[in-house]
């Protein structure tokens, strides 16, 4: 019987997308979404957008440089990333896609330790447990189930964690998402399903990925409501996400958050975007680039100087350098631990091909010694 | 005390769960209604409808959130209802629950227990008699095992429980109402060891699941014809038991493998490489297959024709010994 407590009006997103912040920094206030974030957290959430910005560039030149075999850029979705992440308590969980540098920095997750993926050495080398953050995810989607699961494995242990996963506007056409919010309706799961609309499914636009008026217009099927924001405007994006996770924290269920963005790069290094979109089209975008709206507030509110500008710059470059020093050149790893991890309870069979694998490293030892 | 393979099966859950409080069981219909077969019948009442509980219908959403939940640190089990629907979910158990545990080098583990009733025979409507195997055996990281017998249903179920890494439990159908005296609870051989079934001379017969009632029906009508047939219950599909089957052969010097499935890339494939590669010398004639044929699987009306069963059998019998 379908719940009738529910108004599917209350469920329904706004006309607009919320947003706090103009361009050039000018603050409107929205008693809805109050923001009481102190100064040090406002110059908290600019400095890890800068930060993310240069070590993204960062894995763009290794990659160019041909240290990482291919990365997919977060520019200009820093603000989606950082605003939601940070809303977010120490205990709550993340589970990301593969695009989410910006939400790993908010986790204190090493950044080149993350890379190792797109480098092609080990499959994502960090404990997912250290950091509450997710391994990271390429089949597209395929994550938001794994939030709901422990979302709903939080509410059978009376936990009162939140879960957040992050996934794109292509992702809204996949199915695991749609039996995700599903799940997460029927079981009430503390999970906030937040869409970084970035506009793009590689070179598909999204046009031609929904005739939904909204992506946030899905989650209501679901009995969930579905908000929108301004996910270039790191203020509104914190509010509206931390309105969402204590929403689920207080045991009202899942959400989903539809923040408008825009991927600035191309959608990985492989990709050539001048094929389907123009340099007046990017133009246009930078004009909303997350950061300088961010610097624009926090001058006006006498919070930016030089002192700042030259502190954050150096912290920066250090987190850039130390990712360089991290991936650069760094082994590939031992051949025989691909045999490690597959079971915990290795079997005879799988132990013989191990020794053909020794007994191969063996012999090519062997042949570089005579 | 007589107990058939479903019961047996809904006893070693019971009891599984009872002993570890971290268990989970959930599906379509496992809760009020105790599953389709019976297997999850009262659960929920004894347990609770957190411990066991209806899901959405939607197989990909069931295995996805059992792999969160088993990274919260539950132990799920789940349930597919019927072989023809675990498709939905084909991503999520092979690229996550397979892989996840490696690719986390070993940080993220998944004890998750997948419940696949399958299998034909019991003249069901379309999608609801298929054989499944392979797909799951061809996956690294997943363990896959099917008992033959009620006993083997209650050691393996609570063994695929206990399990840290993830298992595919291959429950055949047909044989849900097979009944056998069993003793409940009981321990058989790990999962991982093949079991001679009946002591012979002259041929082995490898089977598991369904097949393995079958064979022993072949090889009593084979002793009527002067025939000594040992019959080898492979139990695990992955991983499978080579020195058993290898030291089953060099004991006959012939080998026939029975299963439902399709004969093409089949677990008989797999199982005449590794004998031909173990005991080449000790092969009196090709190692042969009695397999479903390659189609799809038959409407229920002709699957009687579909299914090998003892003439099958009987007759590859006949043209090994011929060699």
């Amino acid at each position: 019987m379908p719940d009738t407590a529910i108004d599917p009006a209350d469920l329904l997103p706004p006309d607009e997308p919320v947003h706090l912040l103009d361009p050039d920094g000018t603050y409107h206030e929205d008693p809805e979404h109050p923001l009481d974030l102190d100064d040090a957290q406002l110059r908290e959430l600019f400095s890890l957008m800068v930060v993310t910005r240069k070590v993204d560039r960062e894995a763009i030149n290794l990659q160019r440089q041909g240290q990482l075999g291919v990365y997919a850029s977060c520019m200009g979705q820093e603000a989606a990333q950082i605003g939601s992440a940070y809303a977010l308590a120490g205990d709550d969980w993340i589970f990301p896609s593969y695009r989410e540098l910006g939400a790993a920095l908010v986790r204190q997750v090493d950044a080149a330790g993350f890379l190792h993926l797109y480098r092609g050495t080990w499959l994502s080398d960090h404990d997912p447990y250290a950091h509450n953050f997710g391994l990271m995810s390429i089949p597209i989607g395929t994550q938001a189930l794994h939030a709901t699961g422990f979302a709903m494995g939080a509410r059978f242990d009376d936990n009162p964690i939140v879960t957040m996963t992050y996934f794109g506007d292509g992702g809204t056409s996949e199915g695991d998402p749609h039996e995700a919010m599903t799940f997460a309706g029927v079981f009430k799961a503390p999970v906030v399903f937040f869409v970084q609309n970035n506009q793009y499914a590689i070179s598909v636009p999204l046009a031609r990925q929904t005739a939904a008026p909204t992506l946030a217009h899905k989650a209501v099927g679901y009995g969930l409501p579905g908000y929108r924001v301004d996910g270039n405007d790191v203020l509104a994006t914190f509010a509206v996400t931390r309105r969402a996770v204590e929403r689920a924290r207080q045991g009202h269920g899942p959400s989903m958050i539809e923040a408008m963005t825009y991927r600035m790069e191309a959608h990985t290094t492989s990709d050539d975007p001048t094929r389907y979109r123009t340099q007046e089209e990017l133009d246009e975008a930078a004009k909303t680039d997350p950061i300088a709206r961010m610097r624009n507030f926090l001058t006006r509110r006498d919070l930016y100087d030089d002192d700042l500008e030259q502190a954050i710059e150096e912290q920066a470059k250090s987190t850039a350098t130390a990712v360089r020093a991290g991936i650069y050149d760094a082994p590939h790893g031992d051949p025989l631990e691909l045999f490690e991890h597959v079971y915990v309870d290795p079997t005879q069979h799988f132990e013989a091909q191990r020794e053909q694998l020794q007994a191969e490293l063996a012999g090519a030892t062997d042949g570089e010694d005579s | 005390m007589a107990v058939t393979l479903a019961q047996a099966i809904n006893a070693a859950l019971a009891d599984e769960m009872e002993a570890d409080p971290k268990v989970l069981m959930f599906g379509e219909d496992v809760g009020a209604l105790g599953g389709v077969f019976r297997v999850t019948d009262g659960l929920q009442a004894k347990f609770g409808d957190t411990r066991c509980f209806d899901t959405p219908l939607a197989e990909s959403g069931i295995v996805g959130t059992a792999i969160g939940l088993a990274m919260y640190g539950w132990r799920p089990v789940a349930e597919m209802q019927f072989d023809g629907f675990t498709y939905p979910a084909f991503e999520q158990i092979v690229s996550h629950l397979a892989k996840m545990p490696n690719r986390s080098r070993g940080t993220v583990k998944l004890p998750v227990t997948i419940r696949i009733p399958y299998g034909g025979g019991i003249g069901a409507v379309e999608h609801h008699s298929e054989s499944p195997e392979t797909y799951w055996a061809h996956t690294a990281g997943l363990k896959v095992m099917t008992p033959g017998t009620p006993d083997d249903g209650y050691s393996m179920m609570r063994e695929a429980i206990r399990s840290d890494d993830p298992v595919i439990l291959l429950e055949p159908k047909r044989r849900y109402w097979m009944k056998s005296d069993s003793d409940l609870p009981v321990t058989t051989a790990p999962a991982r060891e093949a079991v001679v079934r009946r002591d012979g001379t002259d041929v082995s017969l490898f089977c598991y699941g369904s097949m393995v009632g079958t064979a022993l029906e072949a090889a009593d009508a084979a002793a009527d014809e002067g025939w000594s047939i040992e019959v080898v219950d492979l139990r695990s599909l992955s991983p499978l038991d080579t020195a058993a089957m290898v030291a089953s052969l060099k004991r006959t010097g012939r080998a026939i493998v029975v299963h439902e499935a399709a004969m093409t890339l089949g677990m008989g494939a797999e199982v005449a490489a590794r004998l031909q590669e173990g005991a080449f010398y000790h092969l009196e004639a090709p190692v042969l297959r009695v397999t479903g044929f390659d189609t799809p699987y038959p409407p229920a009306k002709l699957e009687e024709y579909w299914l090998p069963d003892v003439d099958r059998i009987l007759d590859a019998v006949e043209r090994a010994l011929s060699y």
